[in-house]
């Protein structure tokens, strides 16, 4: 089952860079607007050999993995803390629904006077994209959890403490697993505009400098590293719901 | 949040220690509302419940409610979820030793590190009958222990159930929608009327276990006049 879809997604690829290749022979647009796979490989090729690829992977990378950390580390514990507070919850719930739908793009002047140049503003970006979500997800799992566990921490006299550790938290883990792998995507996708704004490395930085120098080549090659690194960032959450404990949530069958 | 609507009517019932009381009614009457009040998870609008002349304020391990559908935690496994009562004994051995005593007292050994979705329905009622006798309750609550297991499950669970009642001896509340159930286990059985509810009915049955119907015609008897009486004139 496993080889199979592996296969499956080789053979769409393959599909996929043959569809190119003849759309690239078949039209009349030069290389330079539209490159073909080859020149597209070859120049991959390149930049990773000089290693100029491999840095901006890194420094992207860098900046999602602290800002996503941050937001994951301030959002959920945010999210069951009004989840278990429903006073707070309706303080707070209208203004975190507010904010959620302004694109975290819509902050980048905000942030570039608040943080300045380089990493600060990005990694702020990054925080205000997954931060929303993640705190609504873990709040939503806190309400959805059954009353019953409640009852039965009640008939123990779990402390409020045992309720959050022993209960709360277990609970959600399946729900949260899922909403930070939703959210490492947004993240991800917010990282390359960001970068195309403040800062002076990152693979949103490659692609805005590769299109300043005319290097569509180097476009796609920018395009491609994301899309490759986005799908192990998938793979890596996906792989951590399966973690057993994060896994009692897959009721058998 | 809704309209007020008046559920349990003018109830006065008492429970003797080591006794099990099943009550029936039919469904929505009431019976569940009544055990959750016993148990302390909800306050009665009006009246009390005294446990040893105490009003109950709040829920504890005084009195366990066995829930209808599984209570187990599904994050912990058979050990872990019998332990949660038992988390506070200092004396590490001892714990061990009295989670291991209760899940082979449900004959669950060798299930210890399962997860609860791993296990059947009854292993699963078993598990949970397990962690609530592990911390000695003075009580037992149960909301139909025996819905949603097949028949001969159902059977051997219900035979358990009076078993270790007469092993342990503990007070035990059982409501329960099945007439055979509350006859052949209940040391007394009351019956509820419709919303809302009334006790109908209080019958203290004096049969000796393991009850049959068709050695008891007294048994008969009653289950006949409890069917009709719960709007049924044919038993089955």
């Amino acid at each position: 089952m496993r080889k199979q879809s592996v296969a499956a997604g080789l053979v769409s690829f393959a599909m996929a860079v043959v569809v190119w290749q003849l759309t690239t022979s078949l039209s009349d647009w030069s290389p330079h607007v539209f490159p073909g796979p080859v020149q597209v490989m070859t120049s991959f090729w390149e930049l990773l050999v000089c290693g100029e690829l491999v840095k901006h992977a890194v420094a992207s990378l860098y900046r999602v993995t602290l800002g996503f950390y941050l937001s994951a580390c301030l959002g959920i514990p945010l999210g069951i803390f009004l989840g278990r507070l429903r006073a707070a919850n309706m303080l707070m719930n209208p203004m975190i629904h507010f904010l959620r739908p302004i694109s975290p793009l819509a902050w980048i002047p905000l942030a570039m006077l608040w943080f300045g140049i380089g990493d600060p503003p990005a990694i702020f970006l990054i925080f205000l994209s997954s931060f929303f979500p993640l705190v609504v997800s873990a709040t939503i799992a806190v309400n959805r959890i059954n009353p019953i566990y409640f009852q039965v921490a009640a008939n123990f006299n779990l402390t409020r403490y045992e309720v959050i550790t022993k209960v709360v938290i277990p609970a959600i883990v399946p729900s949260v697993v899922t909403a930070l792998r939703l959210t490492v995507t947004i993240a991800w996708l917010v990282v390359v505009a960001a970068e195309m704004i403040a800062v002076q490395s990152g693979l949103g930085y490659l692609i805005l400098d590769a299109r300043n120098a005319l290097r569509m080549d180097y476009v796609m090659n920018g395009m491609i590293v994301i899309g490759l690194i986005g799908l192990t960032l998938d793979a890596i959450m996906r792989r951590m719901g399966r973690i057993e404990s994060a896994g009692w949530g897959r009721i058998s069958g | 949040m809704g309209d007020w609507i008046p559920v349990l009517d003018h109830i006065d019932l008492e429970f003797h220690d080591g006794e099990m009381v099943c009550i029936l009614g039919p469904s929505g009457c009431g019976k569940s509302t009544l055990l959750r009040l016993i148990a302390g998870f909800d306050t009665p609008s009006a009246g009390e419940v005294l446990v040893d002349g105490h009003p109950v304020r709040g829920a504890g391990p005084n009195h366990i409610f066995v829930f209808q559908h599984s209570g187990l935690f599904p994050w912990m496994t058979v050990y872990q979820n019998v332990e949660i009562g038992l988390r506070n004994r200092p004396d590490h051995n001892e714990k061990s030793e009295r989670v291991q005593e209760y899940i082979e007292m449900v004959e669950l050994e060798g299930f210890e590190h399962y997860y609860p979705h791993q296990l059947s329905g009854g292993m699963q009622r078993r598990a949970e009958l397990a962690r609530a006798l592990a911390v000695n309750p003075d009580m037992l609550i149960m909301d139909e222990p025996f819905s949603g297991l097949d028949f001969l499950t159902h059977m051997k669970m219900r035979e358990e159930v009076v078993n270790m009642h007469q092993f342990i001896g503990k007070t035990i509340l059982v409501v329960t929608h099945d007439i055979d159930d509350a006859l052949i286990m209940g040391d007394r059985i009351v019956v509820m009327s419709g919303r809302p509810s009334t006790v109908k009915l209080e019958r203290k049955l004096d049969f000796a276990h393991p009850r049959k119907f068709d050695k008891e015609p007294g048994l008969s008897t009653l289950r006949d006049e409890l069917f009709l009486m719960l709007g049924v004139s044919y038993a089955v």
